[in-house]
């Protein structure tokens, strides 16, 4: 029980030290400003991360990520500008997001392809796709837009908990949900298990994974209209290499990219430690914001690290057990 | 016991007979019966016309060599794969299932050899996966978890159902992956293989679950390699061969000859289970091990190695058979004694160097130890020669395609072509092309752990018979096996362990079951048990 909760524990420990590190140098990193912030900063990360957890637990990966965001970026800024009414961009930007994973997933499936094939082409042709729209970085502005992104609850100390922090929150709890109380959550973690045995155990193996993707690339598209609404601009190499920070997190969250353990509380803190350390070096001031990738690497390492070792721990207590059995 | 099962089908079905009345009656409805059933998949008939019925409350065993049908046979039942013809019915009405799932809610739940749960999710949600309690769509773990207790505790397990299901041995897994299958399907069980990584004890603990199942009138279907639990678990018999019927049987009006034959198809003639022996010492000894062991391993012992002779090595489960072949090829080093090649010494600090030697050494485990699944059947048979050779000076493609061609020819290999993924053969075959890989070195000396374990009786023979020939051949071979019957039948002379020390060598026209057998339980020290005055 506590070996299953050891990568969280562990990934919450490290946050909070390094926080309370952070906030020893600089106090002002104490306030509900900056902790509004560093959710605003990170929402579409966030988000993103939270299909990829998915997608991760169930054995997979989605490397189309950042290229699915960049081009909900530049479809809303191309339609909005075109004279379509913001809402109706996002319905039509998430369902074409959506099927866009749907149409990968059932690659996946059917033609019993690598997920990392399937997603990076996957990859190219959004990117490809954003390009074909428009090669420029457009502006979006509409009253409507103006509106939305103004949306806002103010918290005491002057800090705001922006709309699209809000979306993202909603989201991780959202995704709790799914993961740990509805079936297709149960299905995601067996098939991660073993897929061949949640296959014989009856689980809908062809419908599960099309929903998987479907489900990662459509939390993309989520994840691009809060990067629209954070940046107010639409551009065509947005959010490269977002996919990779994605994963990062998701791995520091305690996931395993073998599939099938993994929590999303455990992403939302990963999500957290990247935002943390580009805020310190905000705060810093004088370093470069590249030490952010690498303290992530470094981190990332450390908790690969951590989970070969528990996978040994759990291995040698099984036998020592059996040892007892017999 | 089977007085037991007979009363309790008896009550469960409601039928008027006496004891064992309903097995002997072809009369009574089946609870699943199986006309026709034909099925193939490009380039082979699998399933060729076969009938099969089961019984409520009987236990009944599905038998065959690899390649049978019986695995075929299951997967059709099961809805795994699609039938080309015939007709299913369960309980009177014909069915169809399309996949897995559907053939649990038919009723025909399956229990495969490598527990196919999820190790990765707690014992409840394994039972109940896809069909948990839920209370507004959303899974309640508290009563899953409840329902889980409740369930295990019909057979007699009381476990914490919260924990992940791989913190659990294997079988205590089982069990849970039969409660589950019964939980679901509820009428038909099928158990492919169930017993084959349980010792024995557990084993007993699984026949006691299945005799309760039945008791409760399901109807289970047992395949297993192991003609042992056959008899002593099964009502009823239903042998496949070659993807046809031979024929279904009464196991308490069937003898172990008669349905051995009816698997092999062909009489085992008792001549080939015998070979010449007493022939006295056949030419000078070119090997000698002499105060050779290791220490917390295995003790010191003498060893003559003769060209053309066989000998066998008889114990238990960690007498030290094993350890003495690795100690010979030079997996572990020995630490005392001496070993002499042609009267020069000889160290023996590697595989390699017993390779150079010309030593060869096919372990017990083959999955794991010896062949490379992935690759070719040709490669596999090349690895050791090329591994000789070393890497700079290559067999060339034609040369290891002769070679690969002549083995698969020379040992029968059943392969389409050399070309073959390995893993895709069956375990027969995959065994004769671990042999092949190490004649391909000439060896002079050939040592081989469990030849014969895991493959099907009729692979079993030629193995069997490839042995004697390459002792007449001139090689001098160490076979250990924990089958008294085959050691008898190949060796010239057998070698018998206890706690890890040599105590006696059986030799010439002494060499019997009753002679090996009485060597390996002698109580005490290393006396001369067994060995000719």
């Amino acid at each position: 029980m506590t070996a299953r909760n050891l990568p969280l524990i562990a990934t919450l420990v490290v946050f909070i030290v390094a926080y309370a590190l952070c906030a020893m140098q600089f106090p002002a990193m104490l306030s509900l400003r900056v902790v509004a912030n560093l959710l605003t900063d990170n929402a579409y990360l966030g988000v993103a991360a939270v299909g990829m957890t998915f997608v991760i637990i169930s054995g997979g990966i989605d490397l189309s990520v950042g290229s699915v965001i960049a081009f909900t970026g530049v479809f809303l800024a191309v339609v909005i500008r075109a004279g379509i009414d913001p809402i109706t961009a996002f319905v039509l930007v998430l369902i074409i997001t959506t099927l866009f994973g749907a149409v990968m997933g059932a690659m996946i499936h059917y033609l019993e392809t690598p997920p990392f094939i399937v997603t990076l082409a996957g990859m190219f042709f959004a990117r490809g796709a954003c390009f074909l729209l428009t090669t420029d970085s457009i502006p979006i502005d509409h009253p409507t837009w103006d509106f939305i992104t103004s949306l806002n609850y103010r918290l005491p100390g002057g800090g705001r908990l922006t709309l699209v922090a809000m979306i993202m929150l909603v989201v991780f709890l959202a995704g709790i949900l799914v993961a740990h109380f509805t079936r297709f959550g149960t299905y995601v973690y067996g098939m991660g298990g073993n897929r061949q045995s949640a296959e014989l155990m009856g689980v809908p193996v062809a419908r599960t994974t099309v929903a998987i993707y479907a489900l990662s690339s459509g939390l993309a598209g989520v994840a691009g209209i809060v990067f629209a609404l954070y940046t107010s601009a639409g551009y065509s190499l947005a959010a490269t290499g977002v996919e990779l920070d994605t994963i990062a997190a998701v791995v520091i969250g305690g996931t395993l990219l073998t599939g099938g353990v993994g929590t999303i509380a455990g992403t939302f803190v990963g999500v957290l430690i990247q935002g943390l350390i580009q805020t310190y070096i905000i705060f810093d001031g004088t370093l470069s914001s590249w030490w952010t990738k690498i303290v992530i690497g470094g981190l990332l390492f450390a908790f690969i690290l951590l989970q070969r070792g528990l996978v040994h721990v759990a291995a040698r207590r099984r036998a020592a057990a059996r040892m007892a059995a017999a | 016991m089977t007085d037991d099962r007979s009363t309790a089908h008896a009550a469960t079905s409601g039928a008027p007979a006496g004891p064992g009345d309903h097995r002997s009656g072809a009369d009574d409805a089946p609870l699943l019966e199986i006309r026709g059933l034909s099925k193939s998949f490009p380039g082979v008939r699998a399933l060729d016309g076969v009938d099969f019925r089961l019984h409520a409350g009987e236990v009944h065993a599905l038998l065959g060599e690899n390649g049978a049908g019986k695995s075929t046979l299951i997967k059709v039942l099961t809805g795994v794969h699609a039938r080309d013809g015939g007709e299913i019915r369960l309980g009177g009405v014909p069915i169809d299932a399309a996949d897995t799932a559907d053939a649990q809610r038919l009723g025909i739940g399956t229990v495969y050899q490598e527990v196919n749960l999820l190790p990765n999710l707690s014992v409840a949600d394994n039972l109940y996966l896809g069909r948990e309690p839920t209370r507004f769509g959303l899974r309640s773990a508290r009563r899953t978890a409840a329902m889980a207790r409740e369930l295990l505790a019909g057979y007699g397990l009381s476990i914490d159902v919260t924990a992940n299901l791989g913190d659990y041995s294997v079988a205590v897994q089982q069990i849970v992956a039969i409660a589950r299958a019964v939980d679901l399907s509820g009428k038909v069980l099928v158990l492919d293989e169930p017993t084959a990584s349980l010792d024995a004890g557990e084993v007993q603990t699984l026949f006691g679950i299945v005799r309760r199942l039945t008791a409760r009138g399901i109807g289970v279907v047992f395949v297993t390699h192991f003609l042992d639990q056959v008899f002593a678990l099964c009502d009823r018999a239903t042998v496949l061969r070659n993807g046809r019927l031979v024929g279904e049987r009464r196991i308490a009006e069937l003898g172990r000859l008669e349905l051995v034959t009816m698997m092999l198809g062909r009489e085992l003639e008792a001549a080939q289970l015998h070979r010449r022996r007493g022939e006295g010492p056949k030419g000078e000894a070119f090997l000698a091990f002499e105060g050779f062991g290791r220490h917390a391993y295995v003790n010191p012992f003498d060893l003559e190695i003769r060209p053309s002779e066989v000998t066998g090595v008889a114990g238990l489960l960690g007498s030290g058979r094993t350890e003495t072949a690795k100690l010979l090829f030079g997996i572990k080093e020995a630490d005392a004694g001496s070993a002499t090649a042609d009267g020069a010494p000889l160290r023996l600090a590697s595989p390699r160097a017993a390779v150079a030697a010309g030593f060869a050494f096919c372990p017990e485990d083959r999955k794991t130890e010896g062949i490379v699944g992935d690759l070719s059947v040709r490669e596999n048979i090349m690895l050791a020669l090329q591994a000789r050779r070393g890497w700079l000076n290559p067999l060339s493609r034609g040369e290891s395609k002769a070679l690969a061609d002549r083995f698969i020819k020379a040992l029968d290999i059943r392969t389409p072509d050399a070309e073959k993924p390995i893993r895709l053969l069956s375990g027969g075959n995959q065994q004769k092309a671990l042999l092949a890989r190490w004649l391909a070195t000439e060896p002079r000396f050939l040592i081989l752990d469990e030849p014969t374990r895991g493959i099907d009786v009729g692979a079993h023979a030629e193995i069997i018979r490839l042995i004697e020939r390459l002792c007449d051949e001139g090689l001098a071979l160490l076979v250990i096996s924990s089958e008294i019957d085959e050691i008898v039948a190949y060796s010239d002379r057998v070698l018998v362990l206890r706690d890890r020390a040599h105590v006696g060598m059986i030799e010439g026209a002494d060499v019997t079951v009753d002679r090996i057998v009485g060597a390996i339980a002698a109580e005490g020290p290393a006396t001369a048990a067994g060995v000719p005055a």
